[in-house]
This record gives structure tokens, C-alpha cells and sequence, in this order.
């Protein structure tokens, strides 16, 4: 048992840390929460790229460099402690790259990391649908096979990124006479398609990150399919759980935390700073505690993915965990922030620009995305505790 | 960074899990609740020649020279099997203590006896003010030519009706200062407290016992910083017991939740009751992971007062929500006196209050984060 980063990993943080606020001091952009699923700055992943920090742990053949997933976690969360906008390649980094280096041909390793690995793919997730969210083999899409190509009809939503995407990773059904998990396939094509649509869904803090998208006639070619055709479902599953893994599911508000600190401390009631007030110092170090609890929680999904296990229960609890946590942060910043902490982001006399109104609304679909937390405790009681499902 | 026990740590805790699981069975935790003396001299013996009592000990004086973090593997499985009796007190509140700060003569002194299971120790501390603050400590040691004289009360002290030897820490003229008091000194009285652990937690009075001058422990009126170091030594190890009292809570329960069936199925298909599992699973494991890196910065002589004050508020809090939901689960039968359970119940919430409750350590965090 070892709980230190060795002098490398730690060298590495250290390097990605001045890399970030070198990026801040010079004003290029201002840290905020979900910066890393709304924050689009193809000129910040272009800077990324050129570090080479896109592809981090994919194999060195493959462009990237072959480094470990406690590396990743790491430059993860440097980009989340300071909020870096980086929504640009953040779906194809964590999960889309991985699919085709774990499942793609020579031929699509060939076309798609690069564009990857450059920061050029701006990846939309199609995978819900009206009437497929948490029991996702229902999806209804199509994708039907027409000479060398398939043709894709139907309509996903709840799509992250669909209102900036270039490239989209769609699940749809390939064999309409198959058991439902035994008919879908992964498809991922650029979106400069004839019949592609797109109607942005603005969320509850006023932003858009979710997407309604159609498809309706869409001329795929064949080669756009990833890995086994009608094996899809289980394709997902195992990317799911690295969709699940992240640090994103813990610190995706952090920024708010650390404003929440420096607020405390500044700001007075009663002549004294609220930081000295014991109810205040409580709430904050139970934060702070929660906070590291889910960084072990993180960590040790990111140990298991270094053992090249899949992380399926480990990450269902992490995320869990994780995400509520960021919506008790959210809760307890407005709190503390009392009569304050309903001003919007745009409102005069708005303390930390807001971020406590905006994390506390967003907040509520942290623990929706990427598998419901209901869903995630399924899988905890079932694969980890084997207790009998109906 | 790597989660992974050695092969020896696993094997200490195969071993210690597999001894206890024959040893003591719940009937013989109740013999030993039920007894004068809350242990068995027996296991006692057994436990000190699997070399149990000297573990993280130094060879020299009977012991194994493992770690404390081996020894809190060990700690954890006893947390599993609800052992009662002076073990913590008298390795983890006494022994560790005289190892740190101890003269050469009085290491030489006690620790064989401690390794050989021949003495038992406790830390003789808390008092009617029932806190571990330095203020909380009004017990008085007089210095009178070569000695001190003690008179003060002192509460919650844990096996004082079956120590040898006490660690007292009294108040001295300019702070406070350890003493290593021979129990059976005229002037001290126990009676033991009637506790929801059925633990033997005691009250000790001290009348103008008389301590020689070279048994003072450490530096006189030096005592403070040493006795924060035993709080957070205990706090680590009550962790690693802790989290074997919830896994085991949590084991118990997802048995109890495969056969019990309620309309015609296992209630542990039912989707609540997995859910109910899955929380008390992430407090375990969130309770284990703070404990084993607490357990692992100490071990490795780090600064360790924000792991330590982390791990502790945390497991204050996540036992009372396993216990609570494998009460839930298990429903009626969980809460008779002939079921396994309530062991762990009655224990965890005397382990959540004792060497600093959540709040006491969400402060050292807040101190801990510069607020």
C-alpha cells in the first residue's frame, strides 16, 4: 500500500498546474463550473494538443503516450481544480478515442486518432432517445444496411455536445429482429451529413450542453461502424464505465468550492469573517471531507483501470458518490451564501460570479448523466454484492 | 500510489480473521460482556503467542517489528469479530506510547511484559469534563521530593478494573505530564460504568496516589503534544476496527437480504433493498479507504493530523448510516438480543464518540484547510 504519487506523477501535476494558470494569468479564459461540458475553446484544446494531452494512456502506436489512468486522472483534475474549458475534447479524449483504439480497424485508427489526438473532434454522445434513457437497448434509431453504406433514421436526445459537434457517436439499432441488446451497433461519422438536424434543449441554469438530434435518410458509410456489428450494446457497457470513471464526476464544480473558501473568509457577519463561525467551519470541513473521500473513490477506479480491469462496479460508486457530493457542495454554498445565494449569474451584487445559482441548478443532472444513480446502485448490488436481480 | 495489502498484510489478516471466527463466536462475546474482567485470560494467552500483542513492536522487546499499518489490518478484523477487552488500551493507547517516548529503562521495563501479554495497560485520560481537550484535564500531580502525588477523577477510562499499569496524564505544575502508575498503588479506586458496549469503561479515582519521579513518561508538563498524538493514534485504529464492524454489518446483511423471501421473492432482488446495500457498500468502502490511508501516512512517520481528522469524522458518520440500514434490512429479527447484530450496533456507536466524534474532527479539519 502506497498512498503517494511517485516523483514523476507528481512533477506531472505540477506541470499541468502552471500550464493552467499560465493560461489564466494571461487572461485566455476565467475558471467556471461544467467548464469541461461547456466550455468550447477549440484555441485552449489546441493548446492541450500540442502538450499532448490528448490520448494520454491510448498506446504509443496509436499516437498517444501509453501512459497510465492515474496519469489521466491527474491532468483531469488540474482541469477541473481550475475549471479549463475543455468540452472541446473532452468526449472524444475520455471515451471515444478509446473505443477506436479498443475496437476500430487499422483503417479508422488511421483516419480518426489523429483528428483526435489533434483536438479537431468535437464529439456529440448519441445515445439516449425519447424513449430510451436508462434502459438504453430499447433505442429505437435505425441504421439500415444499404449497399455499402447504412442508412440511419430516427431521433436521439439528451445528446451532450450535440450543439458544438463536427463528429457524433451514435448507438443505433442494426438487426430490428434480434433480442433489443443483441441488435445495436456503435456508429461514429462527421455530422457534415445531408439530413442531420440538431435543436439545441436549454437546461434549467439557461445553457445548452443537451441536444435533440435527427437523423432522417442519413448516407453512412459502412466503414463508420465501430468494432462488431450488433455487438454494440456490450461495447457500450464496458465504455460507459469509463464515461463513468471521471474526475468530472467529483469535481465538476469544484471552482465553486474553492470561491466558497475564500467568500468565508472575506466576508463578514457580525464583525467577525464567516469563516470563524463554528455552524460555517463545520459545513465547510465536512466538504472537505467528502471531497477526499471521492478523490480515494477516484483514485482507486483509476488504480483498477491501470490493472486493465474494467471498472464497472467501482465507477458506478464513484459516480454515485461523486455526484452527489457536487449537488451537496451546490446546496451548501447557497447556504452559506443566505439571502445571496439566489442571485443569478447575471444579477447585480452576484457574489463568485454566480457560480453557487448556476452548480446548484446544473448540479441536479450530474446524477442523471452517464447512467442514473438509481441505475449505478443496480449494478453495485448486483455485480459487487451478487445480490439476485428479478 | 497503489491500494493493494502485501502478502504478509493479507496473510496477518486471513489468519486473524479465520482465529477470531473459531475463537469467538457471539456466545463467547457475551460471556465475556456478561464477565467481571469484559475478556477471556484464555484468548488473551492465545492471542499473545500468535505474537498478536507485540506485532508492530520493535524485536528486541518481544515483537514483530511489523507496522502499524500491518497491526491495523489486524485491528480491522477485530472490528469484524466485535472482540472485547484491553487490546486497543493496551498496545494501541499504551504500548505505541511507551515506544515513542518511553526511557530506554522503561521500554526494556514494559514493552516485553506488553508483548508477552503478561501486563495489561490502559491510558488513563478522560475526565468528567468528557473531552480531549488539554482544558479538560483537572487531575492534579504534586511533585513531593522524589515523587508525585495524583488525586483526581478520572472517567471513561477504558479496562482500568483489569490493568496493570496505567498511563495517567495529570496536570503539573506548568502543563500537563504522563505518568506510568502501577495499578494496584494505594489510592486508586475503579468502578466500572455501565456502557452501551458492554465495554468496560470505568471511573478511577485517585487519592494522593504516590508515583516516583522516575516514572514520569516523556518530558514533564511536556505531556500535551504526546497525548494529541495518542488521540490521533487511537482515532486511526478505531477507524480500522470500524470499518470491520460495518463490513461485517454489511455482510451480514446481504446474506440476511439472498434468503429472506417476501412475496415469494428474495428481498435482496427487491431494487430498494439493493439500493439500501449499495449505500452502506460506498460507506464502507469510503470508511476502509480513509482508514487504510490515515493508517498508511502514520505508519510512514508523515504529518497525518488531516488524514487522520478525515477518516475519523467520516467513520463517525458512516456507521450510524450502515447500522442504521442493516437494522432496516434486517428488520424484527435484527433488533432481538439473540441476533448478531446488535453487537455491532452497541459498538459502533461507543466507537463513533470515543478518541474525537465527527464534529470534534470536522474542526481539526477546518483548522487543517486555514480557516
Amino acid at each position: 500500500m502506497d498512498f503517494r504519487l511517485s516523483e514523476e506523477q507528481e512533477k506531472f501535476r505540477q506541470e499541468v498546474s502552471d500550464f493552467l494558470e499560465g493560461e489564466i494569468k494571461q487572461g485566455l479564459w476565467e475558471p467556471s463550473c461544467d467548464a469541461w461540458i461547456m466550455g468550447h475553446n477549440p484555441e485552449f484544446t489546441k493548446r492541450v494538443s500540442r502538450k499532448g494531452w490528448i490520448g494520454l494512456t491510448w498506446p504509443k502506436e496509436d499516437g498517444g503516450q501509453g501512459r497510465s489512468y492515474i496519469d489521466r486522472l491527474i491532468l483531469t483534475e488540474e482541469m477541473l481544480r481550475y475549471g479549463a474549458p475543455a468540452a472541446c475534447h473532452w468526449f472524444a479524449d475520455r471515451q471515444i478515442g478509446g473505443a477506436v483504439v479498443h475496437y476500430g480497424t487499422d483503417q479508422q485508427k488511421k483516419e480518426l486518432l489523429p483528428m483526435i489526438l489533434k483536438g479537431e473532434a468535437y464529439v456529440g454522445l448519441g445515445m439516449s432517445e425519447p424513449d430510451a434513457g436508462s434502459d438504453l437497448a430499447s433505442l429505437k434509431t435505425k441504421a439500415t444496411e444499404d449497399g455499402d453504406d447504412f442508412i440511419i433514421d430516427g431521433q436521439k436526445t439528451w445528446t451532450s455536445g450535440g450543439n458544438n459537434m463536427n463528429w457524433i457517436y451514435l448507438v443505433a439499432r442494426t438487426d430490428p429482429d434480434a433480442p433489443k441488446h443483441k441488435g445495436i451497433s456503435e456508429f461514429f461519422f462527421s455530422t457534415d451529413l445531408p439530413g442531420i438536424s440538431v435543436a439545441p434543449i436549454e437546461d434549467i441554469t439557461g445553457g445548452v450542453h443537451f441536444n435533440e438530434v435527427f437523423f432522417e435518410n442519413v448516407r453512412v458509410p459502412k466503414t463508420c461502424l465501430i468494432g462488431v456489428r450488433n455487438k454494440g450494446f456490450y461495447q457500450i457497457l464496458n465504455q460507459l464505465d469509463y464515461e463513468r470513471s471521471g474526475m468530472e464526476r467529483l469535481m465538476a464544480n469544484y471552482p465553486l468550492f474553492e470561491a466558497l473558501i475564500q467568500y468565508t473568509k472575506e466576508t463578514k457577519r457580525n464583525g467577525k469573517p464567516l469563516s470563524q463561525d463554528p455552524l460555517i467551519r463545520s459545513k465547510l470541513a465536512q466538504l472537505k471531507i467528502g471531497l477526499e473521500i471521492g478523490r480515494m473513490h477516484m483514485y482507486r477506479v483509476a488504480m483498477v483501470m491501470d490493472e486493465g480491469r474494467a471498472p464497472n462496479w467501482e465507477s458506478s460508486m464513484s459516480k454515485v458518490y461523486g455526484t452527489a457530493f457536487e449537488q451537496r457542495l451546490a446546496g451548501t454554498a447557497i447556504e452559506i451564501l443566505g439571502l445571496y445565494g439566489q442571485l443569478s449569474p447575471k444579477s447585480k451584487n452576484v457574489p463568485m460570479r454566480g457560480m453557487a445559482y448556476h452548480s446548484y441548478l446544473s448540479s441536479k443532472g450530474y446524477s442523471l448523466q452517464a447512467g442514473s444513480s438509481e441505475v449505478l446502485k443496480n449494478i453495485m448490488a448486483q455485480r459487487k454484492l451478487e445480490l439476485p436481480s428479478q | 500510489m497503489n491500494l493493494a495489502l502485501s502478502e504478509e498484510q493479507e496473510m496477518l489478516k486471513t489468519m486473524a480473521r479465520d482465529f477470531l471466527a473459531d475463537k469467538l463466536p457471539k456466545t463467547a462475546v457475551k460471556e465475556m460482556e456478561e464477565s467481571e474482567e469484559g475478556y477471556s485470560a484464555e484468548l488473551w494467552k492465545e492471542m499473545a503467542g500468535l505474537g498478536w500483542m507485540g506485532l508492530a513492536f520493535p524485536e528486541k522487546y518481544g515483537g514483530s517489528d511489523m507496522s502499524f499499518l500491518d497491526l491495523a489490518m489486524l485491528l480491522e478484523e477485530m472490528g469484524r469479530a466485535c472482540l472485547p477487552g484491553p487490546y486497543f488500551s493496551t498496545v494501541v493507547l499504551s504500548g505505541f506510547t511507551i515506544l515513542d517516548i518511553g526511557t530506554d529503562e522503561q521500554k526494556d521495563e514494559y514493552l516485553p511484559k506488553i508483548s508477552s501479554g503478561e501486563a495489561i495497560f490502559t491510558l488513563v485520560l478522560t475526565e468528567p469534563s468528557a473531552n480531549y481537550e488539554e482544558s479538560g484535564i483537572e487531575t492534579k500531580a504534586i511533585a513531593e521530593g522524589d515523587s508525585y502525588v495524583i488525586s483526581g477523577t478520572k472517567l471513561f477510562v477504558p479496562d482500568a478494573n483489569v490493568a496493570d499499569y496505567m498511563l495517567v496524564a495529570a496536570r503539573t505544575d506548568k502543563g500537563i505530564t504522563l505518568f506510568i502508575v502501577d495499578a494496584k498503588s494505594p489510592g486508586i479506586s475503579t468502578t466500572v460504568l455501565k456502557t452501551i458496549a458492554n465495554d468496560k469503561l470505568c471511573e478511577v479515582v485517585f487519592d494522593k496516589v504516590k508515583v516516583s519521579k522516575d516514572n514520569v513518561l516523556g518530558e514533564p508538563n511536556q505531556g500535551w503534544p504526546e497525548i494529541e498524538k495518542i488521540i490521533q493514534r487511537a482515532a486511526v485504529g478505531k477507524c480500522c476496527e470500524m470499518t470491520g464492524c460495518i463490513q461485517q454489518a454489511l455482510d451480514m446483511t446481504v446474506e440476511y437480504a439472498k434468503d429472506r423471501k417476501q412475496y415469494g421473492h428474495p428481498i435482496g432482488s427487491f431494487q430498494v433493498i439493493q439500493h439500501y446495500c449499495a449505500d452502506m457498500a460506498t460507506d464502507v468502502d469510503g470508511t476502509r479507504l480513509s482508514a487504510y490511508q490515515a493508517a498508511w501516512t502514520l505508519s510512514e512517520g508523515l504529518p497525518c493530523a488531516q488524514e487522520v481528522a478525515i477518516a475519523k469524522a467520516w467513520a463517525g458518520e458512516a456507521c450510524p448510516r450502515v447500522m442504521a440500514l442493516a437494522h432496516q434490512i434486517h428488520g424484527a429479527i435484527g433488533v432481538t438480543i439473540d441476533h448478531d447484530l446488535q453487537y455491532y450496533t452497541r459498538w459502533a456507536k461507543a466507537a463513533e464518540v470515543s478518541y474525537g466524534d465527527a464534529s470534534f474532527h470536522r474542526e481539526v479539519v477546518a483548522k487543517e484547510m486555514g480557516l
